[in-house]
């Protein structure tokens, strides 16, 4: 779940508040958005996906909130690796992003074969599957 | 027109309707770029080349595990407007290399999927309303779709559209259930849809699952290897994931039994370092939790899938995807997808086709009826909403919180999902009658709250409208598995239509059915 919002980078621009699409945000008071119903909170990222300042973490339990220690998160430079990750700072945006893509299906067919393999060694009477 | 949902049927619907130079507003619950399935997953698309062998072929092969329920000719349409309309998006997503030398466009990645609809959209000339859900249709004294109302989120004020045509695109309905992107997903233009008079089909067809770690669902793309192992370290004897059935059987016995722990040792080489470069989102939820993912256990739950990789949904009569309500048109998971994926779930290439090419047909056709009987603004129309916003006897407090349990007891749990029977069925209809009476006759909501309430009228139709199904189908088919009743029958390879709010009722869609029919039948 969202664990925090760090008003030291805000910009207070609400892409936040619009982007959350469970209405997790409002737009708060000194500009920093709040965290009104963290209970409807999907633990999706998408929040932090659009912040650009970098100023989100969301908490990797969807289950129930959990405490973050601000400084020390802000020190790990963890803030903002989920778009780096996605290369949506500015930096990295340029197209040939998504090369390795293509991947996708191939990988998850090799590992449903890995599966199934390893399947039959066990069973080896057993008819295919 | 109108456009309800902001996921990518909404959105292709949208484009298609614009195209045409119809004025159409796109209303969305959530985020248009954020919200729903498509943006936080991102599809494969169903993608075969226009070479008659190879498509018919493809066709062919997946009617085979379709049981008798799909339509090869909605099959060869899903693939061929897909195989048109897909590098359409060139100038908004970043089409990259398919690695032979060509351009990969099968798959997308979510975000990027549906920022880059969001921008063909409005390029179009859609205009485009995020936190707009909707609550309830609108119709005219003839029965024919008005429009919609509802209620914009953050400037907290009701709205109202008139429309020509209505196209619903709100999803599926995962109850819940924590699956990736599905919160938004509660089934609420099933209810909407059926306050006004439509039909469903295939509700039975709700009971997908997928794997992801216990703290957080994410893509599956890493765990196809997995191993799997018991509290005590003992390596559980699971089928294969291409199994299907059998392979969520044994893991859904285990996690009943107690945790269960995945193991992605085996998993491919290639995929343990470029994991990050595919889908960064599946990273995060371990590195946060200092789980390193590809070494360390970690324990697993299955999410509820619903009916979003289930296969029912609102019923169609035209290949514009109209409903049983002129005017009301329905596109995406919102639409049964027994017609491309039959019994078996459309996941994986069939869905996210249909949801293009569904949300595309139903924009031209809903433009072209608009076009040619104009928004009527002037004729009298009613609201149809019911549960949650017109109860039917006196307002008393419900308690929420216990009716989405009881909800998701009688749906996602393991046991009543993946072992149904007539009498396990038969006591979830009883506990889902009384949470509907509840609901529909005592709750109310006013501003914000309403929202929420119609959410969890919808969620309890859409159960109740699943159960009656399954036992109405009282055989084995696909997805659909009753322990009482092992076997597929040869003589009931029919769809099943389902429908009704307060009386809920099933019955076989006989040929007659097909033509437009709103009779009700026990
Ligand atoms: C993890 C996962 C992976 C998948 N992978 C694949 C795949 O590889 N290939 C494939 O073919 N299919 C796949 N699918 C299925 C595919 O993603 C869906 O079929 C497709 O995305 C459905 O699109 P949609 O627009 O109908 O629904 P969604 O994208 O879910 O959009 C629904 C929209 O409706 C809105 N909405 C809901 N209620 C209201 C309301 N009351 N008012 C206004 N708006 C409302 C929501 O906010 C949301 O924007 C996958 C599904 C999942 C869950
Ligand atoms: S998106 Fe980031 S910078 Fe903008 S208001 Fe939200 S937290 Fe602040
Ligand atoms: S993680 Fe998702 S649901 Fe939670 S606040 Fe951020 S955007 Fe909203």
């Amino acid at each position: 779940m969202i664990a925090h919002i760090f008003a030291d980078r805000c910009i207070g621009c609400e892409a936040c508040v619009a982007a959350c699409p469970t209405h997790v945000l409002d737009p708060g008071a000194d500009g920093v958005p709040v965290i009104a119903r963290l209970n409807q909170c999907q633990t999706c990222f998408m929040c932090e996906l659009y912040c650009e300042a970098d100023a989100i973490y969301v908490a990797s339990d969807q289950r129930h909130p959990e405490w973050i220690d601000p400084d020390t998160l802000a020190a790990s430079g963890e803030l903002g690796s989920l778009r780096r990750g996605y290369r949506w700072t500015r930096e990295n945006s340029q197209p040939g992003s998504l090369d390795q893509f293509w991947r996708l299906g191939p990988l998850l067919r090799e590992g449903a074969e890995i599966a199934a393999r390893r399947y039959r060694d066990r069973h080896p009477g057993q008819p295919d599957v | 027109m109108l456009v309800i949902g902001g996921g990518m049927a909404a959105c292709w619907a949208a484009i298609a309707a614009a195209r045409t130079g119809a004025a159409v507003v796109l209303v969305d619950k959530g985020f248009v770029g954020t919200s729903g399935v498509t943006a936080t997953g991102g599809p494969n698309h169903w993608w075969v080349p226009p070479d008659p062998v190879a498509r018919r072929e493809a066709i062919d092969r997946r009617m085979a595990t379709a049981f008798g329920l799909a339509d090869p000719e909605w099959m060869a349409r899903i693939i061929d407007v897909t195989w048109r309309l897909l590098p359409q998006l060139a100038d908004h997503y970043p089409f990259a290399t398919d690695g032979k030398g060509g351009t990969f466009y099968s798959g997308v990645r979510g975000p990027e999927y549906l920022r880059a609809l969001r921008a063909f959209a409005t390029a179009s000339g859609a205009r485009i309303l995020d936190h707009h859900p909707a609550l309830e249709l609108l119709v005219h004294r003839d029965g024919s779709v008005a429009g919609a109302a509802g209620y914009a989120r953050l400037h907290r004020r009701a709205w109202m559209a008139r429309a020509g045509a209505v196209i619903l695109a709100t999803g599926g309905c995962a109850f819940r259930s924590g699956l990736i992107g599905s919160h938004t997903n509660s089934g609420d233009g099933y209810l909407m849809a059926a306050e006004a008079g439509a039909i469903l089909s295939g509700m039975e067809f709700s009971t997908a699952y997928s794997l992801s770690p216990a703290w957080n669902s994410t893509r599956t793309l890493p765990y196809f290897a997995a191993r799997f192992f018991d509290a005590e370290g003992r390596e559980l004897d699971i089928p294969p994931p291409m199994t299907g059935t059998p392979h969520l059987q044994a893991l859904a016995a285990a996690m009943l039994a107690g945790p269960v722990h995945a193991d992605l040792a085996d998993a491919p080489q290639l995929l343990k370092t470029i994991l990050r470069d595919i889908q960064p989102a599946s990273l995060t939820p371990f590195e946060r939790r200092g789980v390193r993912l590809f070494e360390e256990r970690f324990e697993v739950k299955l999410f509820g899938e619903g009916t979003i990789r289930g296969t029912g949904g609102l019923r169609i009569v035209d290949e514009h995807c109209q409903t049983d309500v002129r005017g009301l048109f329905a596109a995406g998971d919102a639409a049964t997808r027994e017609l491309i994926a039959g019994a078996t779930s459309g996941g994986g290439a069939q869905n996210s086709a249909w949801a293009l090419t569904s949300g595309h047909n139903a924009g031209e056709g809903a433009a072209r009826l608009a076009r040619s009987i104009g928004r009527r603004a002037q004729d009298p129309a009613r609201g149809t909403g019911q549960a949650g916003l017109r109860p039917a006897s006196a307002v008393r407090a419900v308690d929420g919180q216990a009716v989405l349990r009881t909800v998701q007891a009688q749906t996602i749990a393991y046991d009543k999902a993946l072992w149904r029977s007539e009498a396990s069925l038969v006591a979830s209809r009883a506990c889902l009658d009384d949470a509907w009476r509840e609901l529909s006759h005592h709750h109310h909501a006013d501003g914000l709250d309403q929202v929420g309430a119609r959410e969890l009228a919808a969620m309890t139709a859409t159960a109740r409208w699943c159960i009656a199904a399954a036992l109405a189908r009282d055989e084995s088919r696909g997805m659909h598995i009753r322990t009482d009743r092992p076997d597929m029958s040869l003589d009931k390879a029919f769809r099943l239509l389902t429908g009704g709010l307060e009386t809920v009722w099933t019955r076989p869609e006989t040929p007659a059915a097909q033509s437009r029919d709103t009779s009700i039948a026990a």
